[in-house]
């Protein structure tokens, strides 16, 4: 091969990497009119996010109502998801928790991605890392997410800026091992050869040649982080640990409701179904999603 | 087999080690002095200066950490800040509640998914399939402390089936300790429960593909013996290898579990620690989930190769 037709084979996989992204948006715009897995869970999440936007334009001064207003059960006349025991408005505050959860889900889910690929292909295509970085990942691995998550968050201190930090941290691993295992198999094809024989730069090659065609997986793992993460958050701030009181969180709202559950279960009733429901339309989402981009993991779990 | 046990024990400690290493890194180079927040805002320097010295954070952090790793390996996971016992004594008296909620959330799963997956793989496509993965993409997403408040608020408040909070000891009756174990443990087992589904489904419908479950029916073999005879068993190893992940989100819901229903196990004795910022409990702690874990492993892997013999030479 000259010295030419080694510069086009270079050329060529690049070209082939950046039709992978147009092909990957184009698939999931048609794949989500064929798919309604997906076109469902997109729409609920879509509302989500509206509700998420315009809550405290609609519900701003709702949030402390009166003392003697404590307690109230839901009614449609009234307030539709009752009231707590300081007599705030259930329905406002559950409809302000939907920022934290989509804040928080969303910003792990961009930083995992982001720190799963520096890693994942770092250690993919470098052997000396390889070996210490996988340790430790194993290691993190084999710590309960949420022990994990709490003992960081003890020391940071309790705010969203720490929860997304925290939930970032504990979630990365798994990222990482995904991206590793894409990056080891496209070191061996045709295409990254050629880029080395023509001396592209490790980075370039990483970065436009490998990284275009781990996308797929790393968008499907994504969603599931999405998920998880707000999951985690609930959990913590349920705990005492994650969002702070001041802050309404669906898993605060239901951490401070637990003393009323017998009197009062609407307090943590409804920010429990609408977590839920968020979870579910990210979950069915990040399923049709992996049905289109790799029908080859479509039987899988 | 014996030297493949050896093998897979030795292969899992340098795991365990890392544990260690990210446990004390974490707890000693987080920003923040611990002994500054247990003291809390009002302390003096000098209560401080005491506090750093009981913990042993006064000393270079080479020290506490060869320190730490020793007391590790003597069994000594330190002594509790605020109630001055040792964590290993606080945490013996919580295993009894924390290991009869993981043991019978582990049943259920088992129990409740891998029966599901094989009739969703056996009809794939049919009603009972589509059920059963609405289950399982539903279950996948509901937190297990809300579905444990639900469990609460229809089971005991409204129907008075069983108590509210009702978490009666192992050594003051058994048949309530089961008892009050059955709602918390469903709480966590769902989630594991739909990952068992899901996965035993994509095994059974591989392996019903088989030319061997083709050959076994065309000879008339009853469907039951096929599916469960000839396919289930080809299944069973890759399932038991999920059925070691699916703990991991048991040990997961435990934490949270414990929390919602007041039992006094190992997960309250962390979230107890976390509010009174008592960092030995949290360390040990973090040990002894996090060794769990891996031990399960262990010996799944072992299951493994004892189910399949192939395992074991390569």
């Amino acid at each position: 091969m000259s010295a030419q037709e080694m510069e086009l084979a270079e050329r060529q996989s690049a070209i082939s990497s950046q039709k992978g992204w147009r092909r990957l948006l184009s698939r999931t715009l048609i794949g989500s009119q064929r798919n309604p897995t997906l076109a469902f869970g997109l729409a609920i999440l879509i509302v989500m996010a509206v509700i998420a936007i315009i809550s405290p334009f609609i519900t701003g001064e709702a949030i402390l109502t009166s003392f003697e207003d404590r307690l109230i059960s839901p009614s449609i006349n009234g307030f539709w998801f009752g009231t707590d025991n300081f007599g705030r408005d259930v329905y406002a505050r559950t409809m302000q928790g939907s920022r934290i959860s989509l804040l928080v889900g969303f910003s792990v889910a961009l930083l995992v991605t982001l720190f799963g690929l520096i890693f994942g292909l770092i250690s993919g295509y470098i052997r000396v890392v390889d070996n210490i970085l996988m340790r430790v990942m194993d290691g993190m691995m084999a710590m309960p997410t949420i022990l994990l998550a709490l003992a960081i968050i003890t020391l940071l201190g309790s705010s969203v800026q720490n929860v997304i930090i925290v939930i970032t941290i504990v979630d990365t691993p798994r990222m990482v091992r995904i991206v590793r295992g894409a990056t080891l198999s496209l070191r061996e094809q045709m295409f990254v050869d050629a880029a080395e024989a023509v001396g592209v730069p490790v980075w370039r090659i990483l970065v436009f040649h490998i990284a275009p065609n781990t996308i797929a997986a790393v968008l499907v793992q994504a969603t599931f982080v999405f998920a998880a993460a707000i999951l985690t958050e609930a959990a913590l701030s349920f705990l005492g640990a994650g969002t702070p009181p001041i802050i309404p969180s669906w898993g605060n709202i239901m951490g401070e409701g637990r003393q009323y559950l017998q009197v009062a279960f609407w307090i943590t009733f409804f920010p429990g179904l609408f977590l839920s429901v968020t979870v579910l339309a990210i979950n069915l989402a990040g399923d049709g999603l992996r049905d289109i981009l790799d029908p080859r993991l479509r039987h899988r779990g | 087999m014996i030297s493949y046990i050896i093998q897979r024990f030795l292969a899992s400690i340098p795991v365990v080690a890392m544990v260690g290493l990210i446990t004390f890194v974490i707890l000693h180079l987080a920003p923040g002095d611990p002994a500054a927040i247990i003291a809390g805002e009002e302390a003096t320097k000098q209560e401080i200066a005491e506090i750093r010295e009981a913990l042993g954070t006064d000393k270079p952090l080479y020290e506490q950490f060869v320190i730490w790793v020793g007391n590790l390996l003597r069994g000594d996971l330190g002594t509790s800040v605020f109630s001055q016992r040792s964590v290993v004594q606080l945490m013996l008296q919580r295993v009894p509640a924390t290991l009869g909620l993981a043991v019978m959330a582990q049943l259920m799963a088992i129990l409740i998914g891998i029966p599901l997956g094989v009739l969703a793989a056996w009809k794939a496509r049919g009603v009972i399939d589509r059920l059963a993965m609405v289950f399982a993409v539903i279950a996948f997403s509901v937190p297990a402390f809300w579905v444990g408040f639900m469990f609460i608020w229809l089971f005991a408040v409204n129907l008075g089936i069983v108590p509210v909070l009702g978490y009666v000891p192992f050594s003051t009756d058994i048949g309530l300790y089961l008892r009050g174990l059955v709602l918390p443990s469903l709480s966590i087992a769902l989630v594991a429960a739909a990952l068992l589904a899901r996965m035993t489904r994509s095994i059974m419908i591989e392996v019903l593909s088989e030319d061997y479950v083709r050959t076994a029916r065309a000879k008339g073999l009853a469907e039951r013996l096929v599916l469960l005879r000839h396919a289930l068993k080809a299944a069973s190893i890759p399932i038991v290898t999920v059925i070691g992940l699916s703990f991991a989100l048991l040990l997961t819901g435990v934490v949270v579990i414990e929390v919602v229903f007041a039992i006094p196990g190992m997960g309250r004795l962390v979230v107890d620690a976390l509010i009174r910022r008592d960092y030995p409990i949290i360390q040990g702690m973090l040990m002894v989930f996090s060794v769990l874990y891996i031990f399960v492993n262990l010996l799944v892997d072992i299951a493994y190769a004892y189910l399949d013999p192939r395992i074991r030479y390569q």
